[in-house]
């Protein structure tokens, strides 16, 4: 029994190993090479390129205006990043603890909690318009809709971690004189640190990759996110598909290198916030 | 139990002492938060509900039509027929994307070589933003896949999928790509919580391969199950970017869903209210089918548990 629990399944692994170069690195490996490739050396799209063109990337940052838009879409990122993880924390603190004091936070719980259930399509068209009434059509009315909106999500994912913090962790912090604000920065956020990173990285992910509310609220050029830019310049993408590709690898390469880095965390993230 | 239940009246109690003791703080910390996202989205869903029934086009005056937009929606052929396909693509993508999601999982979680590193492979199309994976694949649908066909002198191979009939084919197929990331890693963490002692009983009742995961995997399985389904359903009944990156709606109408119609039509041909009833009916759909699914998926739980 234990002699076969030991032994590898080399069948599965090679079958593994196949699909994933077949279907995960076939498809990056082309996306790199043609970015690197002339235009006329396009016969073989899969073979390596005959000179390293490096200018590929050059012209796409200059033609999609890349350190602005790059720019905008870390500005967005961060500041959504940081408000959310203190706002909303502190949010799902207050609701948990104190929904079997008083119905108004319960109340309020379970409003965020159907707020789920609606998808953005839905309110996207009004959204539109209201955003162009408030002159939210930004990149900081954009920051604020997107700490706004994540509020039910995080709530959920938040609350759970709460819910297994003893409470005599807050009461002995109050007799020692502790305000409320005190006792959440200073014990409730550090315990938190493990859910905050999930709720960090759902975060990242949705403002980085997302494409359809800065399609819809971002209409002035130099408010673009890199998504959007990828979008817009599609047109001209597709009569040159080198430039086209130099400019996707310059927008996936900040997230595959977070990749690199936090993998582990990032999948257990994922899982802790959707199990929940 | 009963030192669970007296250990909760217990606390219960202490929390009725305490019952007046609410810092004002969390009140207004919560209070202006929820009145922000009252404003920002309660206030947009209920101005679109408000909107569905005028006839307004995102500018200009507008009257009162009562259930005339409803009315549209369910008369005109080219909604239903975007009603139809993405009830198809949802259908499909979610049992292929789930399918294909339990045997990676399956796999991933056997006593293989290179576990981790497999895994995070696996992970990745999960950090890829959905529109440039919708821009990869284009051309490999495009150039790679017609080229290949020509070699080979397959004629169905040598066109672009995107431009036939068969166009959804590809947008599911780039759906599967993307969304078995997550769904793979929802039913590994389901397939590490199963006791290992139950596969040796079963290993002694002459349970094996796929026997032993219909009998026994699959059932306790349920609550990833569950996640995944419902989550998959969802999040394909909304699909947009995958579309707008790979065909934007064409040939024709034919891979047009409702929420890129209710982007195309609401926001550039004036059809703004007529969406916006479009919107509440799919916001309909969407809240009654998760719940449809839940309700039998948990009894499913409830029976297996």
């Amino acid at each position: 029994m234990i002699k076969t629990a030991e032994k590898k399944n080399n069948l599965i692994t090679i079958i593994l190993l196949i699909g994933a170069v077949v279907f995960i690195f076939l498809p990056l490996y082309m996306t790199i090479v043609i970015a690197v490739k002339d235009p006329t050396d396009m016969n073989n799209v899969l073979a390596l390129p005959r000179k390293l063109r490096l200018s590929n990337f050059a012209d796409a940052w200059t033609m999609t205006d890349f350190p602005r838009k790059f720019l905008n879409t870390a500005f967005i990122t961060v500041v959504n990043l940081v408000f959310t993880l203190i706002t909303n924390s502190f949010v799902a603190y207050a609701i948990t603890r104190n929904r079997k004091k008083s119905k108004f936070f319960s109340i309020v719980y379970y409003y965020f909690i159907s707020a789920m259930f609606i998808p953005f399509h839905v309110i996207m068209l009004p959204l539109v318009i209201q955003a162009s009434t408030f002159h939210m059509d930004n990149i900081f009315g954009i920051t604020f809709l997107y700490i706004v909106f994540g509020l039910p999500m995080n709530i959920f994912i938040y609350s759970g971690a709460i819910k297994s913090i003893p409470e005599a962790l807050d009461e002995a912090a109050r007799i020692d004189g502790a305000s409320p604000l005190q006792i959440f920065w200073n014990i409730i956020f550090p315990v938190l640190k493990p859910t905050s990173a999930t709720v960090a990285i759902l975060s990242f992910m949705w403002t980085w990759n997302d494409f359809t509310m800065p399609l819809v609220l971002l209409t002035d050029q130099k408010q673009q996110t890199l998504q959007l830019a990828q979008y817009i310049f599609s047109g001209e993408f597709s009569v040159n598909y080198n430039l086209a590709f130099a400019s996707y690898t310059m927008v996936l390469i900040p997230v595959l290198a977070i990749y690199l880095i936090c993998q582990k965390w990032i999948m257990n993230g994922v899982v802790a916030g959707a199990v929940k | 139990m009963s030192v669970t239940s007296r250990h909760k009246e217990k606390k219960e109690s202490r929390m009725k002492r305490k019952n007046k003791k609410v810092d004002t703080v969390y009140y207004l910390g919560v209070g202006f938060m929820a009145v922000l996202f009252f404003i920002f989205h309660t206030c947009a869903f209920l101005k679109g509900i408000f909107f569905s029934f005028t006839d307004w086009k995102g500018y200009g005056a507008w009257n009162f039509v009562g259930l005339k937009n409803y009315f549209y929606v369910f008369k005109n052929k080219d909604i239903l027929a975007a009603y139809a396909f993405t009830f198809k693509f949802a259908f499909i993508s979610t049992i292929a994307v789930n399918i294909v999601s339990l045997i990676l999982a399956c796999a991933l979680n056997a006593k293989i070589r290179f576990k981790n590193f497999l895994k995070g492979i696996y992970f990745l199309p999960y950090m890829l933003g959905s529109l440039i994976v919708g821009f990869i694949f284009n051309f490999i649908f495009g150039n790679i896949i017609p080229k290949l066909g020509q070699t080979i002198g397959n004629e169905s191979m040598s066109v672009n999928i995107l431009g036939t009939s068969h166009a959804m084919w590809a947008i599911v197929f780039v759906t599967v790509w993307a969304g078995c990331a997550f769904n793979t890693l929802i039913y590994i963490a389901g397939l590490q919580s199963i006791d290992t002692d139950i596969y040796e009983a079963a290993a002694l009742d002459g349970a094996h391969g796929f026997k032993r995961f219909r009998l026994i995997t699959f059932p306790l399985l349920a609550p990833s199950f569950t996640i995944n389904m419902v989550l998959s359903v969802k999040g394909y009944l909304m699909v947009y970017d995958q579309i707008m990156a790979m065909t934007g709606g064409g040939p024709g109408n034919t891979t047009t869903s409702i929420a890129v119609m209710i982007y195309k039509q609401g926001l550039g041909k004036g059809q703004f209210a007529v969406q916006t009833a479009n919107a509440v009916i799919l916001f309909i759909v969407v809240v009654a089918i998760s719940i449809f699914q839940l309700r039998i998926l948990e009894k499913r739980e409830e029976k297996v548990g």
